[in-house]
């Protein structure tokens, strides 16, 4: 079951207006939610109950199939990613070549579990699928920046270089 | 329509074009087993239940959503076919609670009978970790219970599809789909109107009433309480299927005699206070047109719609009848009038009703409905648990005598039993209208126009010089597309009828549950119907304003339709709500 | 654009610039405007390894050296040897440098570009030979491919549409347009033999054929599936980031043949570069009238929209895609009706993959028999397979259907590192199956994978060796479909996960041998009876490791032993007295100080504490701490 949102929502006038140009925008085309929901995601980086009672209310779709379908596809997240976000490639490649190793080092450097995020807003952490740098498996994503043919013992070293 | 042939177990078939393999196996006497499937609301193919082979398919495929063609062979009773509709059964019952014996649906559980009927021997055989789900008892009419859901989405395609309310839905994916709300909101935080549509439509124990018999017992056996019921008109025409007696067959006396058997102190009937509904609200009506009220008006005896268009037509509530509901206007008056003329403290009354209804559970705690500065109604029951009381009393229902209500709160006309049928309250205030406006004795009683299971009905009649329009609509998904006509000024209507449930209350969701088998080729609504106007013609009386009891209550206590004491105590108000 | 005049206007243009670098047989090499062409791969392998600072430092290399107007730097789309990235190509010496890295630059720059002497040092090594450098496309990696789909990746910038119009892009859409019906289109089309890339093997044409016809002005869609899920494939997202136009140009064929004015592609989110190279593709295709109203003045008209997924493997199924692209959960609907009746907001579609687009155009221009001469007989062209797992050369291939196992992992990949040896390979990914080293041998196409229990998928191909365990693998995969499985029929939602429980009992030595005959039973449950593929091909990967490897199993089971040595239940960490030096390197490096023993003593391990993470074995320089 999804968590409840641990940190409060600190959404502004600014991205709320954002938000609505958009569903504006993209409220006539047809199958209109998914791009809400992801314009939405780049706005607010999430998308709390605040967030998705905004679409409701301005398409009409139930709150509860939004819910729906923010919990059916990984990409859309309940909770605030960090400052730096972890994601660690489970796919087969890199799963083969010892990734799961550097998840459980990092589960266990970071003291998180799967989609939690550090008290301070730091660092989250996931497992993602092949992000398709299978030549340099196994691999972990900082933000943008792609950490390749990792050893369990790199990883703190790596997470040093984020500040 | 044209007929397909095909093939069936080798034997021939003729179905019409575009039915599914079901449906053609119905033609071939064969009864395909399915769990998901509710015809016309939820054709998903999810379950896998109704799997049957077909001649050259890669795989077996779901017989009730596969449309025949010519020539097809299907096979539905072959070992594979057999072994895999177990197996899918052993698969969900791995992931159930199975606490069978002590389940509200134990015997009358679609889980059940299927495992019965396809020979499951080894209810463990897949067992498994399960995800446990806290019981959602949030709202005031009922219990969501995700441990024995088997998400067949026969709930939630029923709150999204037929009333346009979707405030449940599937969330997560793969073995951690569960139905729930948004953000795990109990049920009675979203904007859930607690018609029980979903209640009627679970196959398992996964939804269910607040059962509220217990505190019934109690007061019935509390020597201070004077206990009396109330009994609605849609109950007496489903109650019989609770004892083996064929849909549409109207129990009345029976189920008088049973109340009058648990103990009740007086066994009154809502007829009494549907014709007091119509005094009044054809009253209001008449003022409204006279006086350049609000209209179109819209009646208000469906809890459920009331609920509905608060949260999603709040700018519409001035259009709602100020009309309580039969169930609170009966209250009202057993807690004023009668309480006086019988020297009873309104404290010590014990206002019980019994109802098709699960949305009369949330009515009773809405605000400005206690007229006698206490509710005025205390308990309300559904269908289903009025059974559970005749059963657990151990009385033998079809050897009871039928027996009459009491007096004077126990009188109704033909007028209004119909009002557990959709067009019955518009039929109903159509006859007393329209002898008042006219002062002319109607020829005919029968508004036939405004019967009938369609969700949305339009008639215009001619009264006294006056073409009167009037619609209605059952279900809240065709509420939708009339109120939507009316906010877009494409529509004039004077009066609309609005039910909660399609078909209206014969179809309630405190009615009993009909299994998915019949269901899916029998229309509720309509055999339900049947029943409630076959008591109208019976009855000598048709018209609410010939009921002597209720032309009593007015000489001796209200005074006139809408006069100011009729106010204080047979109208209400309403709220504005949102959308969650 | 109006013409065909217009197109081959651009064409001519663009000539000399692509026709420099190309390597294939009989084009003329001119040197236009720049002598040298340097070709930094910009895929997402070679960029996450760093090809885009590699290509900035070039630039400022040049400019600093004055080369700016000789030396041209254009950022490709994937050349296929990842694991070599990033890589680049300089023309007209061909030269392939591997490994780039930034310090290598300035000398490249010097020494090459501004003196024309090729830095040996820096190359692809198999490209050095005692005769001087050879093509890449000589080494053992390319030798055997056939680069039809991947024509352009790698050759062309991807975000530059006169590249793509100057090797002949749009020619076919021109042709179709202007003289073909399309009854003659889908002809084409059905007689190359063409089959569905994305993994079910469906002939294309068939596919078209069955979305023609109806009411005229009936709305109909075209439909890119560009959601590429299979852990471990990434030929559509190499297509896509390298050559975009070739998507659209099939798209809009294929909307003139089933009357389609509006085509989606579905493309995973996970993709940023395949979205922004879309995006200016599909913008530049308007810009130059190649999408839009009336394109060629023929009064045909085609868009396409970019539908971005979200991280559901299950969308990659037909009917889910569509459900999605509706606003909804991404849950299959049963079939029939099929989407060339009934597909996308209800109305007639045809979906097909990125790669099976990427042959459209060239079937058109080069003719059905030319396709159909490639490949087998019932699998005619070639196929991208995304190389991995256990093998040198990880990477992107494109080789003639028919191809062996034994020349794709010998030849083409390199051969096994470490030399282990190799024990299957994995294709089809979660749907797919494994080939056990006795199918060596069997030429890999759509039939000969299904008769040995796996499929093609959409091309991955993870190569495994001895250290793999086969029922870990098949637990692997099986994982990655409970996590997928969309939940809405019960074989896949409940029947995936009682599986998955199965199997790791299984790894913990929790199993008899009856519950492989339960395993078996379940996995033909969902085959049978699931409501779509996702669910129907579940359980090939553990029916395929039980077939051919089922001594593994009853290792499991019956001698509570996993051969390979992975599943941690199953084995513990002994040191060898032996050789045990009593270093102290294991005692100090154990994470949970299960090791004890004095200096120059040999040291024991307490196996109730150890953890079995394997930190002891790697660090004892004397191979003392084995797996027993």
């Amino acid at each position: 079951m999804a968590q409840k949102a641990t940190v409060p929502f600190t959404g502004t006038k600014e991205q709320e207006g954002e938000l609505l140009k958009v569903i504006a925008e993209l409220k006539g085309t047809k199958g209109a939610l998914m791009p809400i929901m992801q314009k939405a995601q780049d706005i607010y980086g999430y998308l709390p109950i605040e967030v998705q009672k905004i679409i409701s209310d301005n398409t009409g779709i139930p709150l509860e199939k939004i819910y729906g379908v923010a919990t059916f596809y990984a990409q859309f997240a309940l909770q605030p990613k960090g400052k730096f976000k972890v994601s660690v490639c489970l796919g087969t490649a890199c799963y083969v070549k010892g990734s799961g190793k550097i998840y459980e080092k990092l589960q266990e450097v970071l003291n998180l579990k799967e989609g939690e995020c550090t008290p301070d807003g730091k660092f989250s952490l996931e497992s993602c699928r092949c992000v398709g740098a299978c030549g340099l498996a196994p691999v972990m994503m900082i933000n943008e920046d792609v950490h390749g043919r990792l050893l369990p013992d790199d990883v703190e070293k790596i997470l040093a270089q984020y500040n | 329509m044209e007929n397909v042939t095909i093939k069936i177990n080798g034997v021939e078939v003729s179905a019409p074009a575009g039915s599914t393999i079901l449906e053609a196996a119905r033609y071939a006497g064969i009864e395909i087993p399915t769990l998901c499937y509710l015809k016309d609301i939820n054709e998903i193919g999810a379950c896998r239940m109704c799997v049957v082979e077909v001649k050259g398919a890669r795989s077996l495929v779901a017989a009730c959503v596969y449309p025949i063609n010519p020539g097809m062979e299907v096979f539905t009773n072959t070992p594979a076919v057999q072994e895999s509709r177990k197996k899918t059964l052993q698969l969900m019952l791995s992931n159930h609670e199975r606490k069978c014996l002590s389940c509200v649906r134990s015997g009358n559980c679609e889980l059940q009978t299927l495992c019965k009927e396809l020979g499951v021997d080894d209810e463990a055989y897949y067992d498994g970790n399960k995800i446990h789900y806290e019981l959602d008892t949030s709202a005031a009419h009922m219990v969501r219970d995700n441990n024995k859901c088997i998400l067949c989405r026969r709930c939630t395609a029923v709150c999204s599809n037929v009333q346009g309310i979707g405030v449940i839905g599937p969330n997560e994916r793969g073995f951690k789909t569960f139905i729930g709300s948004a953000f795990e909101m109990g049920l009675g935080e979203t904007s859930c109107v607690s018609c029980g549509q979903c209640i009627a439509v679970c196959p398992v124990g996964a939804i269910y009433e607040k059962d509220n018999t217990k505190e019934i017992i109690d007061a019935i056996n509390d020597p201070d309480k004077f206990v009396a019921v109330q009994v609605a008109p849609a109950v007496r025409a489903a109650l019989g299927e609770e004892f083996g007696y064929p849909m549409g067959t109207p129990v009345q006396g029976q189920m008088a005699a049973a109340l009058r058997r648990l103990g009740f102190d007086k066994v009154f009937d809502t007829n009494f206070s549907a014709d007091l509904t119509i005094m009044e609200e054809a009253h209001e009506f008449l003022d409204r047109v006279q006086n350049g009220g609000k209209l179109p008006l819209i009646t208000s005896c469906s809890p459920g719609w009331i609920k509905y268009c608060e949260h999603y037509f709040p700018d519409m509530t001035e259009n709602l009848s100020s009309c309580k509901s039969p169930q609170q206007m009966f209250g009202a008056t057993l807690k004023t009038y009668y309480a006086q003329k019988m020297g009873l403290d309104p404290k010590n009354i014990v206002s019980v009703s019994v109802m098709p209804c699960t949305a009369k559970k949330f009515e009773i705690g809405r605000d400005d409905e206690d007229a006698a500065g206490v509710p005025d109604v205390d308990i309300s029951i559904t269908t289903r648990e009025l059974a559970r009381m005749i059963k657990k009393a151990g009385l033998d229902f079809a050897k009871l005598p039928e027996e009459g209500f009491d007096d004077p709160l126990g009188e109704g006309t033909g007028a209004a039993v119909i009002f557990g049928a959709t067009g019955g309250v518009m039929e109903a205030a159509l006859r007393t209208a329209v002898e008042v406006l006219t002062g002319k004795e109607l020829e005919c009683v029968d508004f036939t126009a405004v019967r009938g299971v369609e969700g949305i009905k339009e008639a215009t009649y001619n009264v006294a010089g006056m073409d009167v329009k009037v619609a209605i609509a059952s279900g809240l998904g065709n509420a939708k597309i009339l109120l939507d006509k009316v906010k877009a000024g494409e529509a004039d209507y004077h009066f609309i009828e609005i039910m909660g449930c399609p078909g209206g209350c014969v179809n309630g969701g405190g009615q009993p549950q009909v299994p998915s088998k019949i269901r899916n080729v029998v229309d509720i609504r309509a055999e339900r119907a049947k029943a409630l106007y076959a008591l109208d013609a019976g009855n000598p009386v048709r018209k609410s304003h010939m009921n002597e009891s209720v032309k009593k209550v007015y000489e001796e206590f209200f005074g006139e339709p809408g006069s100011h004491k009729a106010h204080e105590i047979l109208h209400t108000s309403y709220v504005k709500r949102t959308i969650n | 654009m109006k013409s065909l005049e217009e197109l081959n206007a651009i064409r001519d243009k663009m000539a000399d610039l692509v026709g420099f670098r190309s390597e294939e047989a009989g084009v003329e090499k001119k040197a236009g405007k720049y002598e040298r062409h340097v070709l930094v791969c910009a895929g997402t392998g070679c960029t996450s390894s760093g090809s885009l600072k590699i290509a900035a430092k070039l630039e400022e290399e040049i400019e600093k050296a004055g080369l700016k107007d000789k030396v041209c730097v254009v950022r490709t789309g994937c050349h296929g040897l990842c694991a070599l990235g990033p890589v680049m190509i300089i023309y007209p010496e061909a030269a392939f440098y591997s490994n780039t890295e930034l310090e290598h630059i300035p000398e490249i720059v010097s020494e090459h570009l501004v003196k024309g002497n090729v830095v040996t040092k820096y190359l692809y090594q198999e490209t050095v030979t005692d005769e001087g450098i050879i093509s890449m496309h000589e080494t053992h990696f390319y030798k055997k491919q056939n680069r039809v789909a991947l024509r352009n990746c790698g050759v062309i910038d991807p975000e530059n549409i006169e590249e793509y119009i100057g090797r002949d892009g749009y020619q076919a859409l021109n042709k179709v347009l202007t003289t073909m019906t399309q009854k003659e289109v889908v002809d084409c089309v059905m007689g190359s033999g063409l089959r569905g890339r994305g993994g079910g093997g469906f002939p294309t044409g068939k596919k078209w054929l069955f979305a023609m016809g109806g009411e005229p002005g009936t709305q109909k869609y075209v439909c890119c599936n560009a959601d590429e899920g299979d852990p471990g494939a990434f030929m559509d997202r190499s297509v896509l980031e390298g050559d975009p136009h070739v998507v659209l140009e099939a798209m809009a064929i294929a909307g003139y043949v089933i009357g389609a004015n509006q085509g989606y592609i579905y493309v995973r989110a996970e993709y940023p570069i395949a979205v922004k190279r879309l995006e200016i593709a599909i913008k530049q295709a308007e810009e130059y009238g190649l999408l839009g109203d009336d394109i060629f003045g023929t009064g045909f008209s085609f868009r396409v929209g970019l539908r971005l997924g979200a991280g559901a493997f299950v969308c990659g199924e037909e009917t889910a895609l569509m459900t999605s692209i509706e606003g909804n959960r991404g849950e299959p609907r049963p079939r029939p009706p099929f989407p060339a009746v009934k597909g996308l907001f209800a109305a007639p579609t045809i979906l097909n993959n990125v790669e099976t687009y990427a042959n459209i155009p060239q079937i058109i221009m080069r003719g059905a028999e030319w396709f159909a001469s490639m490949g087998t007989e019932k699998s005619p062209g070639t196929k991208v397979f995304a190389l991995g797992g256990k093998v040198n050369n990880v990477g992107l291939v494109e080789i003639p259907m028919g191809t062996t196992l034994r020349e794709i992992v010998e030849e083409i990949g390199g051969g096994i590192p470490n030399g282990k040896k190799f024990k299957a390979a994995q294709t089809g990914g979660p749907s797919g199956g494994c080939i056990p080293a006795s199918n060596f041998d069997v030429p890999i196409d759509y039939d000969n994978l299904i008769a040995i229990g796996s499929m093609m998928g959409s091309g991955g191909l993870i190569v495994l060796d001895e250290d793999d365990c086969m029922v870990d693998i098949a637990k692997f995969f099986l994982e990655f479909t409970v996590d997928e499985s969309c939940g809405k029929c019960t074989p896949c939602r409940i029947g995936t996960r009682r599986l998955l429980e199965m199997l790791t009992a299984i790894t913990e030595g929790k199993s008899s041998l009856e519950d492989l005959e339960k395993i078996k039973e379940l996995c033909y449950h969902l085959k049978s009876s699931s409501l779509c593929a996702l669910g129907q091909t579940a359980s090939n990967p553990v029916l395929s490791t039980m077939k051919f490897f089922e001594d593994e199993y009853v290792a499991h089971v019956v001698d509570k032993k996993c051969p390979a040595g992975v599943c941690k239940s199953l084995f513990h960490y002994e040191i060898d007295p032996d050789k045990c030096i009593g270093c102290t390197l294991c005692a100090k490096n154990c994470p949970v100080n299960a090791i004890t023993g004095e200096k120059k003593k040999v040291h024991t391990i307490d196996t109730s504490k150890c953890i079995k993470c394997g930190v002891c074995a790697s660090k004892c320089k004397k191979s003392a701490v084995v797996k027993k």
